[in-house]
């Protein structure tokens, strides 16, 4: 569906995508992980065909996205970061309008809309304006639009940021169904839990460029251990402790707050540690996540 | 996975100008008109009564103490005279208002023209086709006044009925320009440069007197303005009192129609597909 071979995107000085490659096939559910800024929503949409590359080869249905970009968008569902409903529109006529661009006939926006304002559990605001949604409405709603053409693949640019819990699993329950009538679906996020729910695949991007990339439980595997031993000793003693525990487990991480023992074996090692005297004040072990392998891969420090 | 493979339900438009147009203007015309429905009638219709008052006030009350003003040597009632002016006004403002004042906010506030390149919809799509609905309503407008003028007895000459299309080339000329121009608007303050233009070229563009009345670099000045042209253009039309000069009017137009339509649909794919 995708094939993209080292395409970079530059404005002016300002690298934002540097020179990435990558694959995605049909009916694929495709994670592109990464912090802000690390050129995710670029890639999207470079891949979109709402903003042109500056070099690499980037084939998207066959087609070249810097010529071919109404053929291209015809196949494709496209989920912005913001939600940019029409204000002056209603709920229902958002989804007739926006088949309308498509150019498809008025009998099958108008079915089209019907089924999906089910879908999306809408049917009961059809008529109601768009700005008194709620944001997990907004969200459903920008979904529904997406999917007016019965798009191939629908693209989802950080989909639940922003949304409370409930409405969240609510719309990984709908994009798991999409799934699982073949859509290819491909999604930025740096919600682990949510990458780890809707992909298949993972390519972890940083500072433009692709640092990892395959299945979640691969990714824990290569870059993380099974488990994660989580000590407390209270902000001033954590770094002495760790001196001294510091054969314990495959790898550690000291953090201000805790120290970090990654290991196969959690309750082992909380036990050796014990034994060495040190009674940490509160303890965890946890299997590893995503998220470990997220921070590892893109650093802790805070880069925007 | 071996799913069958899936057919969109919209299909694939062909390739027109490098990807520039999904050939469905159509489109974006339907959802204005839909959005002007079911929201802001009023403010439309409140665009039409602003040059009527002018023809009232003017034409009746200066009217009466002017008389007649001569237009290439024939005699015309002052009213008369006016009324193909502020026919060109009317066009002018309300292809101007909507391709000013909307398409700044649906440029920079409500990302419609973002959501419309979602779509199989290029940026040559959303040009023409708000530029369109710019006209449509310049156009509208137009009708109406030619209506007002009809009962009033302002219209002097049956070649008046064209005056429908020359309107309507006015709206288009003024709308594609207005709409080049907002494309490189980014903040209100930047807006606020377009009153100063439009009320000058309103005022001084033989509107309300010839421009003989000023020294010739002013009458050369005014007779680049667009609004000038659009007034001559009409004049003939209503009174009847044609010269060849009709056909630098027309060709006056149809250029502006033309780098209009160039700059807004460049400027929208390097505001979209940049």
């Amino acid at each position: 569906m995708i094939r993209a071979e080292n395409i970079a995107k530059k404005y002016g000085d300002f690298v934002a995508v540097d020179g990435i490659s990558f694959e995605v096939q049909r009916g694929e559910s495709f994670g592109l992980l990464g912090p802000n800024g690390a050129g995710k929503s670029t890639t999207m949409k470079m891949i979109a065909a709402v903003s042109t590359r500056t070099s690499g080869n980037l084939e998207v249905l066959g087609m070249d996205p810097n010529t071919d970009g109404p053929a291209i968008r015809s196949q494709l569902g496209v989920v912005p970061q913001e939600d940019n409903l029409d204000q002056e529109l209603r709920v229902r006529e958002n989804l007739i309008t926006y088949g309308r661009f498509f150019g498809m006939s008025h009998a099958a926006v108008a079915k089209r809309a019907d089924e999906l304002l089910e879908f999306a559990q809408l049917t009961d605001r059809a008529k109601s304006k768009v700005e008194p949604l709620s944001g997990g409405m907004k969200r459903r709603l920008t979904i529904a639009r997406s999917l007016m053409n019965d798009p191939q693949m629908l693209l989802l640019d950080e989909p639940t940021t922003g949304l409370d819990p409930q409405a969240r699993h609510i719309l990984w329950d709908r994009l798991f169904r999409l799934k699982e009538q073949g859509t290819t679906l491909v999604l930025t996020t740096h919600y682990m839990d949510e990458a780890e729910q809707l992909s298949d695949r993972i390519v972890v991007v940083d500072k433009g460029a692709i640092m990892a990339e395959g299945s979640p439980a691969q990714l824990i595997r290569q870059y993380s251990s099974k488990e994660v031993l989580e000590v407390r000793y209270g902000s001033d003693k954590n770094s002495t402790v760790a001196k001294s525990i510091a054969d314990v487990g495959e790898r550690q991480e000291i953090l201000p707050d805790r120290i970090l023992i990654y290991s196969d074996n959690g309750e082992r090692d909380l036990a050796e540690i014990t034994k060495r005297g040190h009674h940490p004040m509160t303890s965890l072990v946890r299997r590893s996540s995503l998220e470990d392998v997220f921070l590892r891969l893109t650093g802790r420090s805070l880069v925007e | 996975m071996t799913a069958a493979v899936r057919v969109s339900a919209a299909t694939a438009p062909k390739r027109r100008f490098g990807g520039m147009s999904g050939g469905n203007a159509r489109a974006v015309i339907e959802r204005g008109l839909r959005a002007t429905m079911s929201n802001n009638y009023l403010v439309v219709l409140s665009g039409f009564f602003e040059p009527v008052f002018y023809l009232l006030s003017m034409g009746i009350g200066l009217g009466g103490i002017i008389g007649a003003i001569d237009v290439d040597g024939a005699s015309v009632p002052y009213g008369a005279y006016i009324a193909p002016a502020l026919l060109a006004v009317s066009a002018m403002n309300g292809a101007i208002y909507d391709s000013t004042w909307n398409v700044f906010f649906k440029l920079n506030f409500g990302k419609l023209y973002q959501t419309m390149l979602l779509t199989s919809l290029g940026p040559l799509d959303v040009a023409v086709g708000e530029i369109t609905l710019a006209l449509l309503r310049g156009g509208v407008y137009a009708i109406g006044f030619l209506i007002v003028m009809q009962v009033m007895g302002l219209v002097l000459s049956p070649l008046a009925i064209l005056a429908i299309p020359a309107v309507i080339l006015i709206a288009a000329g003024f709308a594609s320009i207005g709409m080049a121009f907002t494309s490189y608007m980014k903040t209100f303050q930047q807006m606020d440069w377009l009153p100063m233009v439009m009320l000058p070229m309103f005022l001084f563009s033989a509107t309300f007197f010839p421009i003989t009345v000023y020294p010739e670099a002013i009458q050369i000045m005014v007779q680049c303005f667009p609004l000038w042209h659009g007034v001559e253009l009409i004049r003939m039309l209503t009174t009847g009192v044609v010269s060849s000069m009709i056909w630098v009017h027309i060709g006056y137009y149809v250029v502006m129609l033309g780098v209009g339509i160039v700059v807004v649909s460049r400027r929208l794919r390097a505001l979209f597909l940049g």
